[in-house]
């Protein structure tokens, strides 16, 4: 080991060092990956226009259900793996509104509206169960997620809906996917949407998501978020603040149910189709990846999280595919590195959980 | 106990530094076979410290050893971990029961010293395969809970035994082993009744008659005196004196073990008894693990400052934390004449009670937040201080929050690179300077204020006490401070309440007779 110029480099490479640790290195190596696969993509010639709009665009369709992880960590109740429930609650929402045959504008947010009131109903029940078995939050969440999916599997097949768009041909009962053409399939995605250099990007989605993180940022900078914070932070100190930390825990789940509704019906207008019965399930598996990823803990989470840890994900996603596609051309392995590489991303970000220090 | 008789046990000179702080400063400790021989402190004095040592412990090895020399029968040991000591001879009975329940007490007596027996497959296979004699066991255990005169079946479950009998039973296992020669007593009759500890009591004179050395530590000053035959004082952490039972009394002792350490400034006491009531407590209980108060009366006046003394687990921290509403209380409390809710910090906060916990890290801070949230936030969520309203909507007032924050770092002189450091790296006068902050934020009437010194450096401790005169001169609050360490106490507080066994034993003032506060913390007031 030499000693030249020790105290100048010493202290230069400590300061990286400590600006890189700050940052975690579960981060670093996801950014490293997606450099990475972008490079082969390059080399084996996909075409990189392409597959940016498609990070952009699974962005503005993802972002929100990731944003709905951010109260119920931050309210002290840790990943939001009751998910499924706010994305019933949404696509119950959607499917009134084809029933109530709104078109456009009027019919996405026309669902929103009609999903908030049953969003804030189970997520005060799902709250109140939360409290009573704190402590291992994610697991039982995990468990109610799944009931719930599968209870409302009854649900779709006997819930009076009666528009041909949706019901089964013996009249009775919802299909498994519903199409949204003609509803408010790409609503958001082709408001404002321009393309540059090849690259589509999908304004209105992005606005939105702007619009929601807005939302939630000066929800934190109340009075109330801040008790929430408070409580999330540290449960003791909260008490002794005179906080009703069990009060907080449910509004913290409140809100991210609420926004998993929303979350649900803005992916359903990217994909074109509200997807029923189980697909809510492995939901907020995705969601909770994208957001640890981002550098969130199970304790502390922030919105700059939410965004970055989705464009990873999803991006890598995206990237993936066709590149392992093209490097091994077996047949039908598509949809099998597909499983492989969200799957694999989602242990990884169980994994290191850590988050940013 | 003629002079010249061989020691069993030799303790000389023993130091120990906790990171750069020296916690024993050369402890002497003689122990002759069939002696028992008592040791005296308050907390923090360094009993534990010197057992720890004794034993081997982890925690003394690693961090750093100690100095000075043991000697075992005149031969010097070094005793490195609690495994050697067994071999030795040297055992403890612990305060907390090590016991499983579901188990027979003749299983617990033996657990991991099990007498076997072989049998064919330990013969192919190995003594791991050997059976149990439990034949053997059971005698063994019939003789050893014979010896302390415990006529319970050495078969029955220790579940659903009374809390005295495990502790016999405790006994029992160490006097079963073969070679005990020094058997150590650690608050032995602190979770027992009066009667259970004469059992006790009478157990370990029976045990010394059998030649073994016993090192019997309490609180309990007559205990000692009733078995003791020399008792060695210790205080911070260094030696007082080691005096034989006839040639000392319980004031005596009480005297030594606090100690007269009174700041050379004496402080003017205002006097505030004809000031009207700020703070009414009638039987006033309450439930907090390990801290039980029961039914506690007490009164504190307007403008003056209270201390709370006592033993650590006497039920001083629990009346703190029951009038905030933190631990479940009952009784009556009324605040300035009008009745305060119990069980609602919110509702203590709006009446104008403020709290500076003795978990300063744990319930005072948020200690991944900036000092300014910190100082301003309970202010901020109960009383809606340093907001902006929107109608319903509410928005931090950022600039007003660092405005105050500037402020009560200037006043408080908080040490820190700025109003938006996280707190974790304070250190931790600074940091109660924080709690301080935060609580004035809340523009009290009225401060709680638990352990406030603790884990602070010597030199800022006096910085941390000042400040809190200074709020009773300045803005006239009332304080009542808890405390385990009574010098303080006795250098800012007006009068101070000694709590025992989770009632107070008496109001004494801070120039006091050393006497009376030690006798009074012992609970061996009315003895006298």
């Amino acid at each position: 080991m030499t000693h030249d110029n020790e105290h100048g480099a010493d202290s230069g490479v400590t300061k990286i060092f400590g600006a890189l640790k700050s940052f975690g290195a579960p981060r670093l190596i996801i950014i490293g990956f997606l450099v990475i696969l972008w490079i082969l993509a390059l080399t084996i010639k996909i075409p990189m226009p392409a597959l940016f709009s498609d990070t952009l665009i699974r962005l503005g369709m993802n972002a929100v259900l990731t944003l709905a992880m951010l109260p119920s960590i931050t309210g002290g109740t840790s990943l939001f793996f009751g998910l499924p429930l706010g994305i019933i609650c949404g696509l119950l929402g959607g499917v009134m509104s084809i029933e109530m045959n709104l078109r456009g504008f009027t019919a996405f947010f026309g669902a929103i509206a009609m999903s908030l009131p049953l969003a804030v109903l189970v997520g005060l029940g799902y709250g109140w169960l939360m409290n009573r078995v704190k402590g291992s939050e994610m697991t039982v969440g995990t468990y109610i997620g799944f009931a719930f999916v599968s209870l409302m599997s009854f649900g779709w097949v006997t819930l009076p809906f009666h528009n041909p768009e949706m019901a089964w041909a013996i009249g009775k009962g919802v299909r498994v996917t519903v199409s949204l053409e003609g509803r408010f399939s790409g609503i958001l995605n082709n408001f404002l949407s321009v393309t540059i250099a090849g690259v589509k990007i999908p304004t209105g989605a992005l606005m939105f998501l702007t619009l929601m993180c807005l939302l939630v940022w000066l929800f934190y900078r109340t009075q109330l978020g801040h008790a929430m914070r408070f409580a999330g932070m540290n449960p003791k100190f909260a008490e002794a603040s005179g906080i009703n930390v069990n009060r907080m825990r449910i509004l913290g789940i409140v809100i991210s149910t609420i926004l998993g509704a929303i979350g649900i019906l803005v992916y359903a207008q990217g994909f074109g189709f509200l997807q029923l019965y189980n697909a809510p399930m492995y939901m907020g598996f995705i969601a909770a990846a994208g957001i640890l990823i981002g550098g969130a803990s199970l304790k502390s989470a922030r919105i700059s999280h939410v965004i970055l840890g989705t464009f990873l994900f999803h991006g890598i996603l995206v990237v993936a595919l066709p590149v392992a596609n093209t490097v091994a051309t077996l047949g039908s392995l598509a949809e099998i590195s597909r499983a492989i590489v969200s799957n694999g991303i989602i242990l990884y970000a169980l994994a290191q959980k850590g988050g940013e220090s | 106990m003629a002079k010249g008789e061989s020691c069993i046990l030799k303790m000389q000179g023993i130091t120990k530094d906790y990171f750069g702080t020296r916690v024993l400063k050369g402890i002497d400790l003689e122990l002759k076979p069939g002696e028992i021989h008592g040791i005296v402190g308050e907390n923090g004095a360094g009993k534990s410290t010197l057992m720890n040592i004794l034993f081997g412990m982890p925690v003394i090895h690693s961090t750093g050893g100690y100095g000075g020399a043991i000697e075992v029968k005149g031969n010097p040991v070094s005793i490195g971990s609690p495994f050697d000591a067994m071999k030795l001879g040297i055992g403890m009975v612990h305060q907390e029961f090590m016991l499983i329940p579901g188990f027979s007490i003749t299983e617990n007596i033996k657990l991991n010293r099990e007498l076997t027996k072989s049998t064919l497959f330990s013969k192919i296979f190995g003594p791991r395969l050997e059976s149990l004699d439990i034949e053997a066991m059971g005698n063994d255990a019939k003789k050893a809970l014979k010896s302390l005169d415990l006529g319970i079946d050495e078969w029955s479950k220790v579940a659903g035994l009374p809390v005295g009998h495990m502790q016999f039973i405790e006994i029992a296992r160490e006097i079963d082993k073969s070679n005990i020669k020094v058997l150590v007593f650690d608050e032995p009759t602190a979770v027992l009744a009066e009667s259970e500890a004469e059992n006790l009591l009478k157990a370990v004179r029976k045990l010394a008659g059998e030649g073994v050395a016993i090192l019997f530590i309490t609180h309990r000053l007559h205990e000692i005196m009733a078995v003791c035959d020399r008792i060695t004082v210790l205080r911070d952490g260094g030696m007082v004196t080691c005096v034989e039972r006839t040639r000392t009394s319980m004031p005596e002792l009480a005297r030594l073990m606090v100690g007269r350490q009174l700041d050379e400034a004496v402080r003017i006491h205002p006097d505030t008894s004809a000031k009207p009531l700020a703070l009414r407590i009638r039987n006033f209980s309450v439930d907090m693990p390990g801290e039980t108060a029961k039914k506690i009366d007490l009164d504190v006046h307007e403008g003056e400052i209270l201390g709370i003394g006592g033993l650590a687990g006497q039920g001083k921290i629990g009346i703190a934390n029951g009038v905030m509403g933190l631990y479940p209380a009952k009784g009556e409390v009324s605040f300035f004449g009008k009745p305060l809710p119990l069980n609602n910090p919110k509702g203590a906060i709006l009446e104008g009670l403020a709290f500076l916990s003795e978990d300063r890290r744990g319930v005072g801070l948020l200690l991944d937040m900036s000092i300014e949230m910190n100082i301003v936030s309970s202010a901020m969520v109960i009383q809606g201080k340093f907001l902006k309203k929107y109608g319903f909507f509410t928005q931090v007032d950022k600039a007003g929050v660092r405005r105050h924050a500037l402020e009560t770092i200037k006043n408080l002189d908080i040490r820190c690179k700025g109003p938006d450091q996280s707190v974790r790296r304070l250190s931790g006068g600074n940091q109660q300077k924080v709690c301080v902050a935060k609580a004035l934020a809340l523009d009290p009437k009225f401060l709680f204020v638990s352990e406030p010194t603790r884990g602070i450096d010597v030199g800022a401790k006096k910085l941390v006490l000042d400040t809190l005169v200074d709020l009773r001169d300045k803005l006239g609050l009332t304080i009542v401070m808890t405390s385990s360490e009574l010098a303080e106490l006795r250098t800012i507080c007006d009068r101070i309440a000694i709590v025992n066994d989770g009632k107070i034993v008496g109001i004494l003032a801070p120039n006091a007779d050393d006497t009376d506060f030690g006798l009074m913390m012992a609970g061996d007031y009315d003895a006298r």
